[in-house]
């Protein structure tokens, strides 16, 4: 990564041309990261989300506006958090996750999960309500109720991944404290953007910045359209 | 025109004992008991507000009753209710007839020819692969229809099931209700067509402001009714 | 429709899944300073040591006060920081069981070109700070209990000063983001040299003060401690902490030049 400009769509340009393997394992890994962290939220966060919108139990509320505010939870706290569990003087500290990009997921993880448990409650609960009659006249039990809510609410949910992944691929906080930034190893694009800034090379760390919401913005509309065709069709 | 698997032990009789309905401290149904029994075509009829979904709803087991009792002499039968507005799965056509299949667990193999069948019993064969929420009112009630008839129920609900559609589609699924009973099925339908009434119902179960006034055959019912609502319903006083 | 979306998404978690996968080579934690790392010192001898030991180094690099804790957490292999009293007491604690100095380089004072509190031509950098201090010039410290942070708030001790009012802002951040601050709100800092001679936007920020002996900085490397931390790979730190002392290591560090001006100092004994 060598710019010599000071203009940082210059540098973003030039990046992308000459395109080196440091740029692209960075790029890589980001990617990496974030897509297995939003993996393994919506494995976690759809059955949780479902789960919410069909049963009813005390404390349920109290779960609902817990999750809802944990979508605010800012990152350096989750990285924190997952930090002090990863560490070797922590309760996971065996397992020797910390400053690796598995630690980065985790804290990932961590953040996308309120998210999509979060939305995934209200859009099925919309879904429910529209359907509980059909289903139940059908003879289902709410845990078989789940998987058809969760299949015919995919357009919906499909944003609602979206969001998990925006929030991954965006945060610094998480990934600097738990993946510690290390060169080749665990350094991901935001991560870069704050290296470079405090280096003040400041259009190095935009220009990374631009690649970094070209990629995001690429995927968004890959997803747009997907959810537009299955809308269309599906109706 | 044969259903998938015909039935042949009696249809148990449903009966309500003393159900009543309320909902935030008001009564929407007063204390009813009522049986429905045999093969039999009941309409359950009266004006808006009358309380006919209600009870079709307790019938088939959708609402618990704030009181008293719904309860099947015998074996629990097959039921299946198609409602004013159909609840298609946002997929195909033909995927929602395999997804019943699947839930009542007919093996994989046999789910596709089973579904092609009951499409075409419904004459849909032609829409197999359309999206299930773009066919059109008529299509997506006789896709309703279709879907009830791969559970070969033994008592069949429908609500309104025609209020939404056009006269040949109101036709089509009158024929389908025929079709239904005439392969053994009992026929519970609330409407508030008076014409479509006297062409299905052989018995009706006649609300009046969440109170059941009269349940009688349906000559009975037409010709003379018992209560001055049913006269006044009848002559079209009472509309909804 | 579906089968595809399955299958895709299955190979696009595969291939995720296997970059995670990385193949580990042999390799050790170091904790050390953004000091090091953002003047690129590590990028210039790691490759060497790898070169002769097969050993990677995975760099952490944050302030001293963090790269302190992360050591005695347990969760790095080496560390290599600058304040030396901290690191004799964190040896004195059982944490470390050596330290060594590898390398010096010298704290400067820098600030707007057109220097309001003059401290250009001070006679010591007590003097300096006394003039910033009474001139009431803005001062931007960073405050995060950083090697760099410590050094400043012993200075100002020495000076007698008490680094209290409107001119002294405390940012709580690295090296790098307090230079920034300070170019745009024309203030002074005091930083590391190397840090300084590698940044990159300096806008009117210049060197204003340098050279007397007080600032001096000396960078150490301790070995962390078997007894606390019997999991850490400790062979291969001590491999790594070797080779800093060595003739070698030595001259790697004195190699190391920005701009054709040296910024370590090896000064092993």
């Amino acid at each position: 990564m060598i710019p010599d400009s000071d203009n940082p769509f210059l540098t973003a340009l030039q990046l992308i041309l000459h395109m080196d393997s440091d740029l692209f394992s960075i790029v890589t890994l980001s990617l990496q990261v974030s897509l297995v962290a939003v993996f393994l939220a919506a494995l976690t966060g759809l059955p949780l989300g479902a789960a919410l919108a069909l049963w009813r139990f005390p404390g349920r509320n109290g779960v609902i506006i817990a999750l809802n505010a944990l979508m605010g939870l800012p990152p350096v706290v989750a990285g924190l958090c997952v930090y002090l569990l990863l560490s070797r003087a922590g309760p996971l500290g065996d397992w020797g996750l910390l400053f690796t990009p598995a630690a980065m997921v985790v804290a990932q993880w961590v953040l996308v999960l309120p998210i999509i448990a979060s939305l995934t409650r209200q859009q099925v609960e919309a879904l429910h309500g529209e359907y509980a009659e059909q289903l139940q006249s059908l003879g289902l039990s709410k845990a078989r109720m789940m998987p058809t809510l969760l299949w015919d609410a995919r357009v919906g949910l499909l944003t609602v991944m979206l969001a998990g992944f925006g929030r991954a691929s965006a945060e610094v906080g998480a990934v600097m404290i738990v993946g510690g930034n290390i060169e080749g190893v665990t350094r991901v694009m935001t991560t870069s953007i704050v290296l470079e800034t405090s280096k003040g090379n400041l259009p190095l760390a935009l220009g990374l910045g631009i690649i970094l919401l070209a990629l995001v913005t690429m995927i968004n509309a890959l997803a747009h359209l997907m959810g537009e065709t299955a809308k269309r069709r599906l109706g | 025109m044969n259903a998938p698997f015909p039935t042949q032990t009696p249809i148990a009789d449903l009966q309500l004992d003393n159900v009543s309905f309320e909902h935030r401290g008001q009564a929407l149904l007063a204390p009813t008991t009522l049986t429905l029994s045999g093969c039999r075509r009941t309409v359950i009829m009266g004006p808006n507000g009358a309380g006919k979904s209600l009870l079709m709803r307790l019938a088939h087991g959708l609402l618990p009753p704030t009181s008293g009792q719904v309860r099947w002499q015998g074996k629990t039968p097959v039921q299946a209710m198609v409602f004013q507005r159909p609840v298609l799965l946002r997929r195909s056509a033909l995927d929602n007839l395999t997804y019943v299949l699947s839930i009542h667990k007919v093996p994989r193999a046999k789910r596709k020819a089973d579904a092609m069948q009951a499409l075409a019993t419904f004459g849909l064969t032609s829409l197999a692969h359309r999206p299930a929420r773009v066919l059109s009112g008529g299509e997506q009630q006789r896709l309703a229809l279709a879907r009830a008839w791969l559970l070969n129920p033994d008592v069949l609900f429908l609500d309104e099931a025609t209020s939404a559609l056009d006269p040949a589609a109101i036709k089509a699924v009158e024929d389908a209700v025929m079709t239904f009973h005439a392969s053994g099925t009992r026929i519970v339908m609330t409407t508030h067509d008076l014409h479509q009434a006297k062409r299905l119902a052989e018995d009706v179960v006649f609300l009046h402001n969440g109170r059941l006034l009269e349940h009688s055959p349906a000559e009975t019912f037409f010709d003379a009714p018992r209560s001055l609502e049913g006269r006044a319903f009848i002559q079209g006083e009472l509309i909804w | 429709m579906k089968k595809t979306a399955i299958v895709s998404s299955i190979s696009l978690l595969s291939l995720a899944w296997a970059g995670l996968a990385l193949a580990d080579n042999d390799y050790i934690t170091l904790a050390s300073t953004t000091s090091t790392e953002n003047s690129g010192l590590f990028k210039a001898i790691i490759p060497q040591f790898t070169e002769q030991t097969d050993i990677e180094v995975r760099v952490v690099a944050v302030g001293t006060g963090q790269a302190f804790e992360t050591a005695r957490r347990g969760d790095a292999d080496s560390l290599l920081v600058h304040d030396t009293e901290g690191e004799e007491q964190f040896v004195a604690d059982g944490d470390a069981s050596e330290r060594q100095d590898v390398m010096y380089n010298d704290f400067v004072i820098v600030g707007p070109d057109d220097d309001p509190a003059g401290i250009q031509d001070s006679d010591s950098i007590g003097d300096a700070m006394r003039r910033i201090a009474e001139s009431d010039s803005p001062f931007a410290s960073r405050g995060d209990d950083s090697g760099t942070n410590r050094a400043e708030l012993r200075l100002w001790e020495d000076a007698d000063i008490e680094p209290n009012g409107e001119w002294y802002r405390e940012l709580g951040s690295g090296m790098g983001p307090t230079l920034n601050t300070a170019a745009g709100m024309g203030a002074y800092t005091f930083t590391d040299r190397a840090t300084w001679v590698a940044f990159e936007n300096p806008q009117d920020l210049t060197l204003l003060y340098e050279g007397d002996e007080a600032l001096f900085n000396q960078y150490g490397s301790l070995l962390i401690s078997q007894d606390k931390h019997p999991h850490l790979k400790h062979d291969l730190a001590e491999q790594w902490h070797d080779w800093l002392l060595s003739d070698e290591g030595q001259q790697a560090i004195a190699d190391y030049e920005v701009d054709g001006q040296q910024l370590f100092f090896p000064n092993a004994n």
